[in-house]
């Protein structure tokens, strides 16, 4: 099935063209990378498919629910069901500051979903458990290392139990043995199926997790397929010139 | 030591009125800051132009002369003649719409220091807009402000002073008279001395609950 569909997506800033005709869907279940270089437009894409940023053309449909048809959102009460589908992990965690690492994960499943609290702390306890962090309940953001805190980040998003997660470039902010950490617990939401979108510039780590790898320049998908092609036999020059580079 | 005694006793009605008049500055202008803070924030373009027109006046003319404006404005305007009892109040009113304008500057820079990601979390987060100002934006506003806001405070205790000019009868004005009846400057030490004992509280405060929101950051 597929959850996420975007048709033909235009985005520009005011003059700045930065999207030009994006089609891509994602199914259930399925891991997708996206790489490019610096200004093609990846995080713009995800801002868009998660409502940070406004689109001016084309569809974004989730779980066969549409949140924009041809350039128009959908009403309040549509937008915010289709709102349920997704997570976001920033690239600098953005946690609250002010709120524990538990406070952090239960506070909008408690205000938000207004489901069962008992239920959401062990769910909550849980998670952090899975991501390492079951000893830093009650410790503050500030407390806590970049990775640890991009960690809690992940739990956040869970908490929510969201369909699918976005990532933009969920290690960038990280020094390498931190990055390790935080890839471990992406790997392991990818061996429990969880549908993941990861705008990444870990070449080898998207070869290893990735069902399909998409590659975007100037506001285009240039090519998309499965790692082994896009990463490993590239066909169009961009990809190729863009590989070698980060590769050296 | 037996004239100190009577000086604070026939200043005492003066220290409470100053104090009357600082409490009740606080407690109307810190919410009317919010609101006015709001005001100049709003995207709705009429409405952020009149805050800041506002604030800037409130900002850019003196304290005293706004005092007097309150004071005679019904009688000028209205023709209501003054009473005594909008002596006082109109102390409160003046000072609370300037204090307002100061607080809502305040509050305003608090508000844009805190980052951008905060907002994109909470909205991605599915909290609605009053439940982002309330439970993120807020609480760390408060925080960042403290050091500003105490400054404001701390001039304020002082300010009260200028409501000598409505002839209302704080601290000071008595002081002044005792001096003056006493031919001694010991009552003017006095009124100072209390002063100071005003902001060492005020300090003493403001010191504790910056340490309550030490817990992050
Ligand atoms: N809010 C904005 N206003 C104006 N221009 C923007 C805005 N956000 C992004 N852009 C522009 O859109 C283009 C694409 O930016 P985007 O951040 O999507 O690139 P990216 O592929 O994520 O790059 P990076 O790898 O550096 O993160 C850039 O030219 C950028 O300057
Ligand atoms: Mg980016």
């Amino acid at each position: 099935m597929k959850l996420l569909e975007i048709n033909h997506l235009k985005k520009s800033f005011d003059d700045l063209h930065v999207l030009h005709d994006i089609s891509m869907s994602v199914e259930e279940g399925e891991v997708v990378s996206i790489i490019g270089p610096s200004g093609s437009g990846k995080s713009t894409l995800l801002r868009c498919a998660t409502m940070l940023e406004t689109m001016n053309g084309g569809d974004l449909i989730y779980g066969g629910q549409a949140a924009v048809k041809d350039g128009v959102y959908a009403d309040k009460e549509q937008l915010k069901k289709v709102k349920e589908f997704y997570g976001l992990v920033f690239q600098n965690f953005n946690l609250f500051p002010h709120y524990s690492v538990m406070k952090n994960l239960v506070d909008a499943p408690i205000h938000v979903q207004k489901r069962n609290k008992d239920e959401i702390h062990k769910e909550a306890l849980q998670l952090l458990e899975d991501v390492g962090l079951a000893d830093k309940a009650n410790a503050y953001p500030c407390q806590l290392s970049g990775g640890q805190q991009q960690r809690v980040a992940i739990a956040r998003a869970l908490a929510m139990k969201p369909q699918m997660l976005f990532f933009d470039e969920p290690t960038s902010a990280l020094d390498p043995e931190l990055t390790t950490e935080v890839l471990k617990i992406l790997r392991q939401l990818a061996e429990q199926n969880m549908t993941m979108v990861i705008v990444t510039h870990e070449i080898d780590f998207a070869r290893a997790v990735s069902d399909r790898v998409i590659f975007m320049a100037d506001g285009y998908i240039v090519e998309q397929g499965p790692p082994e092609e896009v990463l490993d036999n590239p066909q169009n020059p961009r990809t190729q010139a863009f590989l070698r580079k980060v590769q050296r | 030591m037996q004239y100190f005694v009577s000086v604070v006793q026939q200043i005492g009605h003066g220290i409470s009125a100053s104090l009357l008049l600082f409490v009740l500055t606080l407690v109307f202008s810190m919410p009317l800051g919010l609101l006015v803070c709001f005001g100049r924030m709003s995207k709705f373009r009429p409405l952020s132009a009149v805050a800041g027109f506002v604030i800037s006046v409130l900002r850019g003319t003196p304290l005293m002369l706004q005092l007097v404006v309150v004071f005679f404005g019904p009688y000028y305007l209205l023709g209501i003649p003054v009473s005594n009892r909008w002596r006082f109040w109109a102390a409160i009113v003046g000072f609370s719409i300037n204090y307002a304008a100061y607080f809502a500057e305040i509050y305003r820079s608090g508000i844009q220091s805190i980052p951008l990601g905060q907002y994109e979390a909470a909205e991605v987060l599915g909290y609605n807009k009053t439940q982002t100002f309330c439970k993120i934006i807020f609480p760390q506003m408060v925080k960042r402000v403290l050091p500003p806001v105490t400054n404001e405070i701390i001039t304020l205790t002082k300010d009260t002073s200028l409501a000598f000019v409505l002839a209302y009868a704080e601290m000071f004005t008595l002081a002044k008279q005792v001096a003056a009846a006493d031919a001694s400057i010991a009552p003017l030490f006095v009124a100072g001395l209390f002063y100071y004992i005003f902001n060492y509280v005020v300090a003493f405060v403001m010191d504790f609950i910056e340490r309550k929101l030490a817990y992050y950051q």
